[in-house]
């Protein structure tokens, strides 16, 4: 089992889903982060004192999914997300050991 | 290539920035989530119902770096963001099979 | 004594709409501090409205309002406790109820102290702060009143004038929160560190209070329903508004952009500015020393960064500047009177105004942070005032957070 982790923009979130559900997948975990890179931020000015804000919304995904369906994932999350202009994001994919669902106890690729 | 994942006392933020700054790791990914562990949180009082708050504000910041710099990056971290006292967090390293640029579709070392 | 109904009710009323200012600071200030704080700032400024008006009633209006006990610098204590409540106020000659008058004044000593906490934000203790605020008004606020507002006061008699408080208020405060500033020190992390407002919807809702408490702390000084209110409320009206263009436009000059908080201060700025003047200029003239105000506003808040005291929230230069800027400026532009006698007259009434203030409360503030202690510790002022010190925390949005005890 693979961790198939992206980082994306958050008005992507919308297209990524969809796309996934379309896949076969359809439990995800998101996260609201801050993503920082080549994309700039913002300055912000609060009675003449300056801050610069280097951070960028983003939203993470988390799927857990099969081996052999991983690198499908990836693609699929790649396409619905890009837009071609910097801050698109990554994915990558990290091995999974375990893998157990709370409500009935099944394990590995039961679980899933 | 690795995932290495940083959970910081959110103050060290910036100069976790800095150092992975200089060790040319441009691009991170940052959360706001809570820690609990040793450090102690605190008690709040609402006209007398009194109520524990276990988790203390942390930052988790993720990057994805090749294997070398990987080491650097947690060594450097760990300086960066100790302050000696209970709570200043843990890092950890996973290994990742594969990572897309999402605007270009640039695969593996490329898409670091 | 005759008391007119129409003059009693606009009295009292201006008196609510100036107790209002307070929560209506507590939300300015509260927007502009940081959230792990906005609790404490906020209760420090109910805390105020509770210490200063009983401080008010016991002694502190005596003091200001009561007969004079020699050489027009302080009041007796003939007043403690609000007695004689309806003998006719020393000087005085009013169509409404000595205790209408009173309590009207009680809300300026309570406002005047709250400004303090904008000095002290992020960093002063609860509790050394309303022992601060109850010395304050009675060593700091109620002999400046007696000066300038009893007509027995000495800067009164030598024909100083401040409609509502451009020196009792507005210079006083500014001059005070720079002592507080320099006797607190600076923020843990001031200037380098991110300290950016928190919540800035509720700046501007407090703005827009203190905006129209400001009716009633200005127009309610006429002490009267009529031509005299009428001016004051409409010189109060275009202030706030030339303000609150003045700080825009310098501000987009200076940096760019014109901001929320920029307007929301310049209008604060104007009103300021204006509270000397009001009922003593014509309504052109106000335009003018509003905008004076929004420029003198947006251009004073830079000078704690190339002096280095950390006035937090722009107390010295919001108040103190632009009360000055105000004070002087009626010395030129008073419909009665105006010309270089008045002015230096006025320049005097400011110098006595901040050396006093500045002195005092230097020496109130050290008094109180080396008995009962005046700054938190360095671990507080890390953590948050408001879990530490108060036990509570302003904004919960998760699941993620507590178990109930008990």
């Amino acid at each position: 089992m693979k961790l198939v982790t992206a980082v994306i923009k958050p008005f992507k979130l919308d297209d990524v889903k969809t796309a996934l559900e379309t896949f076969g997948v359809h439990g995800l975990t998101v996260s609201e982060v801050s993503g920082y890179g080549r994309q700039k931020g913002h300055t912000e000015v609060y009675r003449g004192a300056e801050y610069q804000v280097d951070f960028v919304p983003k939203v993470r995904l988390d799927v857990v999914v099969a081996d052999d369906d991983a690198a499908d994932v990836v693609d699929v999350i790649v396409k619905a997300a890009s837009t071609g202009q910097i801050g698109d994001g990554k994915v990558w994919t990290t091995p999974v050991d375990e893998l157990v669902r709370v409500r009935t106890g099944e394990r590995g690729p039961d679980a899933l | 290539m690795m995932l290495v994942t940083a959970i910081v006392k959110p103050f060290k933020l910036d100069d976790v920035k800095h150092t992975l700054h200089e060790l040319g790791v441009d691009g991170m990914t940052v959360s706001e989530v809570q820690g609990h562990g040793r450090q102690r949180g605190h008690t709040e009082v609402y006209r007398g119902a009194e109520y524990v708050v276990d988790f203390v504000p942390k930052v988790r910041i993720e990057v994805v770096v090749d294997d070398e710099t990987a080491v650097q990056v947690v060594d450097a971290v760990t300086a960066a963001a100790r302050t000696g006292q209970i709570g200043d967090g843990k890092i950890w390293t996973v290994p990742v099979q594969d990572v897309v640029r999402i605007r270009t579709g640039e695969r593996g070392p490329d898409a670091l | 004594m005759h008391v007119d109904t129409g003059d009693t009710a606009w009295l009292l009323a201006s008196a609510a709409l100036v107790l209002f200012m307070t929560p209506g600071l507590a939300l300015f200030y509260g927007g502009m501090v940081r959230a792990k704080n906005v609790l404490a700032m906020m209760v420090q400024n109910l805390g105020a409205i509770a210490v200063v008006s009983v401080v008010w009633a016991l002694v502190a209006y005596s003091l200001a309002f009561g007969p004079d006990a020699g050489g027009g610098f302080i009041g007796t204590l003939h007043l403690a406790g609000l007695a004689h409540a309806t003998a006719p106020v020393p000087g005085l000659h009013l169509a409404v109820p000595p205790l209408a008058f009173a309590v009207f004044q009680m809300m300026f000593a309570v406002i005047t102290a709250a400004l303090l906490t904008g000095a002290g934000a992020d960093r002063m203790r609860f509790s050394g702060f309303l022992v601060f605020a109850a010395i304050w008004v009675v060593v700091v606020y109620a002999p400046i009143a007696h000066w300038v507002f009893s007509p027995q006061g000495w800067l009164y008699q030598r024909g100083v004038l401040d409609f509502a408080g451009g020196n009792v208020v507005e210079v006083d405060s500014g001059a005070s929160a720079l002592a507080l500033a320099v006797v607190l020190g600076r923020r843990h992390g001031w200037p380098r560190d991110v300290m950016a407002p928190h919540s800035l919807p509720l700046t501007v809702v407090g703005a827009g209070i203190l905006w129209f408490g400001w009716f009633g702390f200005n127009a309610g000084s006429a002490l009267a329903s009529g031509q005299l209110a009428a001016q004051a409320f409409v010189s109060t009206q275009l202030a706030a508004c030339t303000g609150l263009l003045g700080w825009i436009l310098v501000e987009h000059r200076r940096t760019g952009h014109a901001t929320t908080l920029g307007a929301a201060s310049g209008a604060v700025a104007g009103l300021v500015a204006i509270t000397p003047a009001c009922g003593f200029v014509n309504s052109m003239a106000a335009l003018l020393i509003g905008f004076l105000g929004g420029v003198t506003g947006v251009l004073a808040v830079s000078a704690k960064f190339r002096l280095g005291y950390d006035d937090s929230l722009d107390v010295v230069g919001v108040h103190g500047a632009c009360g000055v800027v105000g004070t002087l400026a009626l010395g030129l532009l008073a419909m009665h009177g105006a010309g270089a006698h008045l002015l230096g007259e006025q320049a005097l009434a400011v110098a006595a105004s901040i050396a006093w203030a500045f002195t005092l409360t230097y020496l109130v503030a050290q008094l109180v942070q080396r008995t009962v202690g005046l700054r938190v510790t360095p671990q507080i002022e890390v953590e948050g005032l408001d879990t530490v010190i108060h036990a509570e925390a302003a904004y919960d949005f998760g699941n993620v957070r507590a178990t109930r005890l008990g």
